[in-house]
């Protein structure tokens, strides 16, 4: 945006950026009118706004996460009792013992969590803020305005669904699907009461947090690219952001209505999802409303959403793998076209959710058909990945680690899409721990490791540290070897047909064989937790006593994020943007370690 | 003490140690050169990936071995055995996919770690592969679709002629059924008919004379071996779903709009008594999350021969008996004419809706 703005060089550089005038002198440090209010808490900086998410996402995954090892106490004990608990929650687990309600409440809100408030505000947020300004040399958003203000919808949000963990009737318990009628009826359930409201709300906050967001990011990408940037000359990480945006921005409004219906049937007594009940000896009059079209509204977000989770995640792991290789990433423009076909098809299979809904099994075909053919571009940035690995000269830093164990968490979770995406074999996994497994494994734990491939390799640029490298190599380890041993044999219990959200199976005679099994998972599904919490110790304790970073470009990388000071300042470059003349991943070229997008193209290079 | 505070206090410990070990490796990594100490965590890092392959893959096997037991045995109906041939051709397809690209991610990350005197092979692209890649997946999902919607057309079609009906309702926290009685048709019913007082639970309309002969029951659902069952299926608070596990079987039950499956019973519950042992029941789950007892609605199936089932129905009264007589307790005085109550509307959520093709 304003490369040619900038006559004066280094140290005395006066940037005028979004209407306002930013001073810097060489250490980057500010001396003008900026508070503390303004640079940590009110900040229009971009890089500091990643950071307000990623730290606003962390303390999210912190609860999220405890709530998975409360109910995995319960799963795995179910008979016995833990005063702890009662301490704690007094009357949701009385004589320390989770009450129904209670394991609702907390498998619905850790999945709502864990989905949006960290996979997408926390992912996607982080780094779309970070990344985008930085690697296709701007310096900051096209809105800094408005992207301070998608972070405080985000706090906003994040209030009103931490408020209604508070309230008298628990937060909402029908799953993070939030189904009518259960939702919509509060003499269903106790979690349908005030805290149903309270969550619609709070989701309605992050729908508008996720526009400002992305409306953002896409004109950002569109439009204040450095000279030379084409859009193939992007980073991957760029492009996958840029299409996690285009997602958001087309299906989350899709959601709202669909929320926005909802609240309407819980207060305003319409019935777009009611119909025909009998509810606690109560006849309702709603009628002739359907509880399907809400299903559909749901699930033509939820499904985007679930790549509005892992696109990022791709981005981050195809860069750092290709740095860490040393090498290219292999088929850039397949990498881009496979970005493009996943974002297209996911708007076309959201009714496989769906398939044991009653909804017409000839719709279901077509459904069956679309959902399969995402595995084509899947596979293909598998293969991918793979030949970017293959002869190379590999550093295993720990974001390459979680790289290559995203790599493999890919690979598994997807495949078991596929049996899931098969309607016929669909009916008999459905909504049982086949389920739980794959999407844990797809685009839970996969994504955690693009995040974390992610925080452990930009680190230094948003801190100006590393994290240590031990921690991180033990994080790495524990969580890959306990994620597989958490999911792997859930796919036994859902070929058992074992079903998702009991919380009790003492009763059954069909699920009741997994006892040492599920006490199995409860143990290692505690230690990877504790384990997390290391990493968030790490985290915190590098910002102040991490390793500093002395270099410039500590990994040797070719984007434009690495030509910036050590610690940028608002502004990200003290003199002109950078100039861009070749693609992101010219690594070992020539004989060359790598070539900065930065240096000009030489006559004599090899084509590529 | 207690025993968690104990746990607490080892974590807290753990934790401690785990940092001071961390803290100090990174002290000797500058003591020793950092780049020395980069080198030797590569080649470590390296080493553990191929052991996480190869012990990874003992996992698996071992994983099988423990648990393939435990999953459920033969499909107990024709849906069931179609659902598990895909089940089998999918776990063959994707299970070399599995093996193949697991080995060569890891194998290739050992293989190619990084070396003083290796140089990474600039390769940005290959159409060749790309194309490869591209197409042999597409051939196989082509097959595994192709498969799958084969079974599926025939799991979902049109139940035959000579089903038995069952109409199955889901509610907060159980199961009813009711069977078309010796007319062989469902009576009309409308939901602002039910009354549990009056001993009309599913708002059945009494003045439709197909209704009076509908047998009730709760909980317990009898039927057939190796005669086609289709089950109709409704909720009357939220939605539900019915899961028969044993027979592969899965329906949601939705509240406004009915839903139907069928499918063949091949064992009587006697017969799987003698495979499975005494405890064997055909249980029906509720597999959509539906209130605080989600985990506890639990019904059963009892499959038994023509002539049990047919001593079973005969042993029950129609619902409209149990219907009258509760009014005639409301009412010391019965008018000989009339009948119940009944609001007087059609059936607002209409027939249950049937897909074929």
């Amino acid at each position: 945006m304003n490369h040619d703005n900038n006559q004066h060089v280094h140290p005395e550089v006066h940037v005028t950026h979004g209407g306002h005038h930013v001073e810097h002198d060489g250490d980057g440090h500010h001396h003008h009118k900026e508070t503390f209010l303004t640079k940590y808490i009110f900040s229009q900086d971009h890089k500091t706004i990643a950071k307000q998410f990623l730290i606003t996402g962390m303390i999210w995954a912190i609860v999220g996460g405890l709530m998975s090892v409360l109910f995995r106490l319960q799963l795995g004990y179910p008979d016995q009792s833990f005063e702890i608990l009662e301490t704690f929650f007094g009357r949701w687990a009385p004589g320390g013992q989770i009450n129904p309600e209670f394991y609702y409440a907390l498998i619905t809100m850790h999945g709502t969590i864990l989905v949006f408030f960290v996979l997408t505000g926390g992912l996607s947020g982080t780094f779309a803020n970070l990344l985008i300004p930085l690697q296709v040399g701007a310096r900051d958003m096209a809105s800094p305005l408005m992207n301070m203000l998608s972070y405080w919808f985000f706090m906003l949000s994040s209030l009103i669904m931490l408020a209604s963990l508070f309230v008298q009737t628990g937060p909402a318990s029908g799953g993070w699907t939030a189904y009518p009628p259960l939702s919509a009826l509060a003499q269903a359930s106790e979690g349908s009461k005030i805290g149903m409201d309270l969550w619609i709300v709070s989701m309605a906050m992050f729908v508008v947090m996720g526009l400002l967001g992305n409306l953002n990011y896409i004109a950002t990408i569109l439009n204040m690219r450095t000279k030379g940037m084409t859009m193939t000359r992007m980073p991957l990480t760029i492009w996958a952001l840029f299409f996690t945006a285009i997602l958001g921005v087309l299906s989350f409004p899709v959601l709202l209505s669909g929320f926005i219906l909802l609240l309407f049937d819980r207060n305003l007594g319409t019935s777009f999802y009611l119909s025909d009940i009998y509810v606690k000896g109560q006849i309702l009059p709603n009628e002739g409303g359907s509880a399907i079209l809400y299903q559909h509204l749901f699930w033509f977000l939820g499904h985007p959403e679930v790549y509005i989770i892992i696109l990022p995640a791709m981005g981050l792991v195809s860069e750092v793998m290709s740095v860490n290789s040393r090498k290219p990433i292999f088929g850039y423009m397949a990498m881009v076209g496979s970005l493009f076909a996943i974002t297209v098809l996911a708007f076309l299979v959201w009714a496989h959710h769906m398939f044991v809904s009653g909804m017409s099994p000839f719709l279901g075909s077509f459904f069956v058909l679309l959902t399969l053919l995402i595995a084509i571009p899947s596979a293909i940035k598998v293969f991918n990945w793979i030949t970017t690995i293959w002869r190379g000269n590999i550093r295993f830093t720990p974001a390459m680690l979680f790289a290559i164990g995203f790599v493999s968490l890919f690979i598994s979770g997807g495949l078991t899409g596929i049996f899931l995406g098969n309607s016929t074999i669909d009916i008999h996994v459905h909504d049982t721990y086949f389920v739980i497994a794959h999407f844990h494994i797809v685009m839970g734990v996969s994504a955690f490791f693009g995040m974390f491939a992610g925080v452990y390799h930009w680190y230094p640029k948003m801190y100006g540290r590393y994290l240590n490298n031990t921690l991180g190599y033990l994080h790495f380890w524990v969580t890959l070897v306990g994620a597989y041993l958490i999911f792997w044999p859930m796919h036994y219990m859902g070929l058992a047909g074992v079903p998702r959200r009991y919380l009790d199976f003492r009763l059954w005679t069909s699920f009741n064989q997994f006892d040492n099994l599920n006490k199995f998972i409860s143990i290692v599904t505690i230690i990877v937790f504790a384990v997390q919490l290391m990493f968030v110790f790490n985290f915190f304790y590098s910002i102040w006593k991490g390793r500093k970073v002395r270099s410039q470009n500590p990994w040797n990388a070719t984007t434009l994020e690495w030509t910036t000071p050590i610690r940028p300042g608002h502004g990200n470059w003290p003199g002109e943007i950078p100039e861009v003349h070749r693609w992101a991943y010219d690594y070992s070229k020539d004989g060359r370690d790598f070539i900065p997008q930065t240096e000009p193209v030489n006559p004599d290079e090899t084509k590529h | 003490m207690s025993s968690n505070t104990w746990i607490v206090i080892a974590l807290i410990l753990g934790f401690i140690i785990t940092f001071q070990i961390a803290k100090a490796s990174e002290y000797v990594a500058v003591l020793r050169g950092e780049d020395k100490t980069r080198k030797e965590n590569n080649r470590i890092n390296a080493f553990l990936l191929l052991a996480f392959l190869v012990l990874g893959l003992i996992g698996v096997w071992w994983c099988n071995e423990e648990l393939k037991g435990k999953i459920l045995g033969e499909a107990a109906s024709d849906h069931g055995e179609r659902i598990d041939t895909m089940l089998y051709i999918t776990i063959a397809i994707t299970g070399i996919v599995f093996f193949i690209t697991q080995i060569l991610l890891f194998w290739f990350a050992y293989k190619y770690q990084e070396k003083e005197n290796r140089k990474a092979f600039f390769f940005p692209h290959n159409n060749k592969l790309e194309l490869i890649w591209t197409v042999i997946p597409a051939i196989t999902l082509t097959i595994l679709v192709g498969f799958g919607l084969y079974y599926w057309f025939q799991i979902t079609g049109e139940a035959p002629k000579n089903s038995q009906v069952v109409e199955v309702t889901g509610k907060q926290f159980g199961w009813e059924f009711r069977y078309p009685g010796v007319d062989g048709v469902l009576g009309k019913k409308y939901y602002k008919n039910i009354d549990e007082a009056a001993s009309n639970p599913l708002g059945q309309i009494w003045d439709d004379k197909a209704n009076r002969d509908d047998i009730y029951v709760s909980q317990e659902v009898h039927v057939v071996v190796n005669k086609p069952v289709k089950l109709v299926i409704y909720a009357k608070d939220v939605i539900h779903d019915v899961g028969l596990v044993h027979f592969r079987m899965k329906m949601d039950a939705v509240p406004g709009i009915p839903t139907t499956m069928w499918f063949t019973p091949k064992f009587t519950t006697k017969e799987m008594k003698e495979k499975y042992g005494p405890d064997f029941n055909y249980e029906i789950s509720c597999d959509q999350m539906c209130g605080s007892g989600h985990f506890s609605m639990r019904g059963t199936v009892v499959v038994e021969t023509q002539e049990e089932f047919d001593r079973w129905m005969a042993s029950k009264t129609p619902q409209y008996i149990a219907a009258l007589q509760a009014q005639r307790a409301a009412q010391p005085v019965p008018t000989p004419t009339s009948t119940i109550d009944t609001v007087k509307t059609p059936v607002a959520s209409g027939q249950p809706q049937e897909f074929s093709k």
